[in-house]
């Protein structure tokens, strides 16, 4: 961490809670659906291209969340299924579990989307995917080469990621 | 749950900081190269703006994550929260809100106190213009990555005799999220 003097991100990164490798794959969007990173580290079957995975993972989230938004019990302003919310409007999920993986899910105010797809047994990852946010923040955003809405290429943080990622339970 | 945001002076006591005199004497350079470049005081203005607004697309993220903030969706809270947050945690002084219009779209941020113009006087070469541009195009960009069209100007500037700075923000639009491919890609 030399590039960024003495600075530790805070907060620190909550402990792993087993050991193993818990993690199959990541995605991080932005808010114009452009896929900024897919991390892959146990796939063992693809049927699509990857163009196309990004885009119906990205439709995914989007469907669910106006789903979920329209489906809440407790909020009285609902517009009709279908109909723009404003970003941060409305209930929004964090995760949902198949019997094969669990997925997880944040998104930032501004637009930031993360995804990371586990193992089933996994546990609550909001706390880890919000530290995966402030990863992007040092090694991405803070980076005056990096132009933002483009892929990231940045090896810094892709080997943070895969260490941290690799770390969780 | 999810954790309370924090405050303003609790993030900044934790964030990297540079010495203030460094930081504004850095400002006053890109600001005189620019006069020197561009010349014209209004071609300034326009550039500091710019360059405003392209941190300001970046600092939003490091200022959501790092203030635990999740939703920016009513302005008002949000015009609170970039004063009281925003400028503390980034230029370490605490702005405030006022004087809103009965619609709630149009707001006060008041800085008494800012560090960019510790050393500076207006010549008269350069009564036009304004010093510290670069914050507006921060908050504007800023906001718009948070869905928030706005038009930010200066009502009150300490370099022309004001007894304090006054950025007057103006919602224009808050921007629905839409979905972002064509059927037929």
């Amino acid at each position: 961490m030399q590039f960024f003097g003495s600075s530790e991100i805070s907060p620190s990164p909550p402990a792993p809670t087993a050991s193993g490798n818990y993690g199959h794959m990541m995605y991080v969007f932005n808010r114009n659906g452009v896929c900024l990173l897919y991390r892959e580290w146990n796939r063992p079957l693809r049927t699509l291209n990857q163009q196309q995975d990004h885009k119906l993972m990205f439709g995914l989230l989007f469907s669910l969340k106006s789903l979920t938004a329209k489906m809440d019990p407790t909020s009285v302003e609902k517009g009709n299924l279908g109909v723009p919310l404003l970003p941060g409007q409305g209930c929004s999920f964090h995760s949902f579990r198949t019997n094969t993986y669990k997925l997880s899910f944040m998104e930032s105010p501004s637009g930031i989307k993360i995804i990371l797809v586990t193992h089933p047994r996994a546990g609550d990852l909001r706390e880890p995917l919000k530290y995966i946010y402030n990863l992007y923040v040092e090694y991405v955003v803070k980076n005056p080469l990096y132009s933002p809405g483009t892929p990231i290429k940045s090896e810094l943080f892709n080997t943070n990621l895969d260490q941290y990622v690799r770390g969780l339970g | 749950m999810a954790p309370p945001p924090r405050s303003g002076d609790a993030i900044f006591a934790n964030v990297d900081r540079v010495n203030a005199e460094l930081f504004t004497l850095t400002y006053g350079a890109i600001v005189r190269q620019l006069l020197t470049d561009l010349e014209e005081v209004d071609e300034v203005n326009k550039q500091l703006d710019q360059m405003g607004y392209n941190i300001g697309i970046r600092l939003i993220d490091e200022f959501l994550a790092k203030s635990n903030i999740s939703t920016c969706v009513d302005f008002k809270e949000t015009a609170e929260v970039i004063a009281k947050v925003g400028f503390k945690m980034f230029l370490g002084v605490t702005a405030s809100v006022s004087n809103w219009d009965p619609e709630g779209t149009t707001c006060s941020i008041i800085l008494e106190d800012n560090p960019l113009v510790d050393f500076v006087e207006l010549p008269d070469t350069c009564q036009g213009l304004y010093y510290c541009n670069i914050l507006s195009g921060v908050v504007r960009g800023a906001l718009e990555m948070v869905s928030m069209k706005t038009e930010i100007t200066w009502v009150r500037d300490m370099l022309r005799g004001d007894d304090a700075f006054e950025l007057r923000l103006k919602l224009l639009k808050q921007v629905p999220e839409e979905y972002p491919y064509k059927d037929d890609e």
